[in-house]
């Protein structure tokens, strides 16, 4: 991103969300994000970053993912998802797996030994 | 093989590769990501940025770390994530991250520096999270049987010898996990993680 040392690039992504640290809405590594028919509509008015991400997310990928590929630190792209789940442009999916405890969880992981099985 | 859902009903899990430093969890993820693996940077303050206030001029300080990752669609409607821990102690910060809602972990062992993975199965068993050890066999390494590695680190969890470049040694591996991971739902009650 610039030939900086590993401060100056936490200047200008931070600049994309204004300084802000900390994302309105907790997500997960690999919560996916799907954009919406509010967010496809969206896409000529947004910010460039954001136009990116809507255009990043037409097939759902993972938070972690669109931090990689918008070449961004994992927190700046999180404040940017964030804002733009409260703003109807996003929807999130989140990882379903049960507590380990709890009902459900052992016929998952039976489905993914399954899947695995084949590939 | 799964076709990539672009569909709401897609759902994420993940899977943590932890071990020392060129151990070969990028190389792990690699033979088995339908992508190629990528990089994220994540910064230690990213929740709390601090201003060093130096003659007025304001700085930002901060340690950033670098994780691997790949993803594989799996039956119908799963994508399991993998990604590679930070090889280095000092970036604990991100662990708690990574292994929030894992099924669990591969812990990749190079014999010619075994100590190096002590660290990981230390969280791992410490926080109840399932995991299995693989000894990824590198050239001129001693070779030591399963068994022997398996009581050197006085682990519980499953020994394999693997090789973190094939695909089906890989692919074995994280059956072996998810094989280990369902028995010790048998074994152990809700109280088991945490």
């Amino acid at each position: 991103m610039n030939g900086g040392g590993p401060q100056s690039w936490l200047f200008r992504p931070y600049a994309l969300t204004g300084g802000r640290t900390v994302a309105a809405v907790d997500l997960a590594l690999e919560t996916l994000v799907l954009t919406t028919e509010t967010g496809r509509r969206a896409l000529a008015s947004v910010p460039s970053e954001q136009r990116t991400i809507l255009r990043l997310c037409r097939e759902a990928i993972s938070v972690v993912e669109v931090a990689a590929r918008l070449d961004v630190p994992l927190g700046v792209a999180r404040v940017l998802v964030a804002d733009l789940v409260v703003a109807g442009s996003v929807q999130l999916h989140g990882s379903a797996l049960p507590d380990p405890g709890a009902t459900g969880y052992r016929a998952l992981l039976e489905k993914v030994l399954h899947g695995l099985d084949e590939l | 093989m799964a076709s990539m859902s672009s569909d709401i009903t897609t759902m994420p899990l993940k899977i943590v590769v932890a071990g020392g430093f060129s151990v070969g969890k990028t190389t792990f993820i690699g033979a088995i990501s339908e992508i190629d693996p990528l990089a994220t940077e994540a910064a230690m303050t990213d929740r709390s940025i601090g201003i060093d206030d130096r003659g007025g001029i304001a700085t930002k300080t901060a340690t950033t770390v670098a994780m691997d990752f790949g993803r594989i669609h799996i039956g119908s409607g799963m994508v399991l994530y993998m990604f590679g821990t930070p090889g280095q102690e000092r970036f604990w910060f991100m662990w708690e991250n990574l292994v929030q809602g894992a099924i669990g972990a591969v812990v990749l062992v190079d014999t010619r520096r075994i100590e190096d993975c002590f660290p990981a199965i230390d969280y791992f068993e410490q926080l109840g999270i399932p995991f299995v050890v693989g000894i990824n066999c590198f050239e001129g390494a001693p070779l030591h049987a399963a068994e022997e590695v398996r009581e050197a680190l006085g682990v519980q969890a499953p020994v394999i010898l693997m090789d973190a470049r094939e695909r089906v040694s890989v692919k074995k591996t994280l059956k072996r996990l998810l094989e280990h991971a369902i028995s010790q739902t048998a074994i152990a009650g809700p109280t088991a993680r945490r």
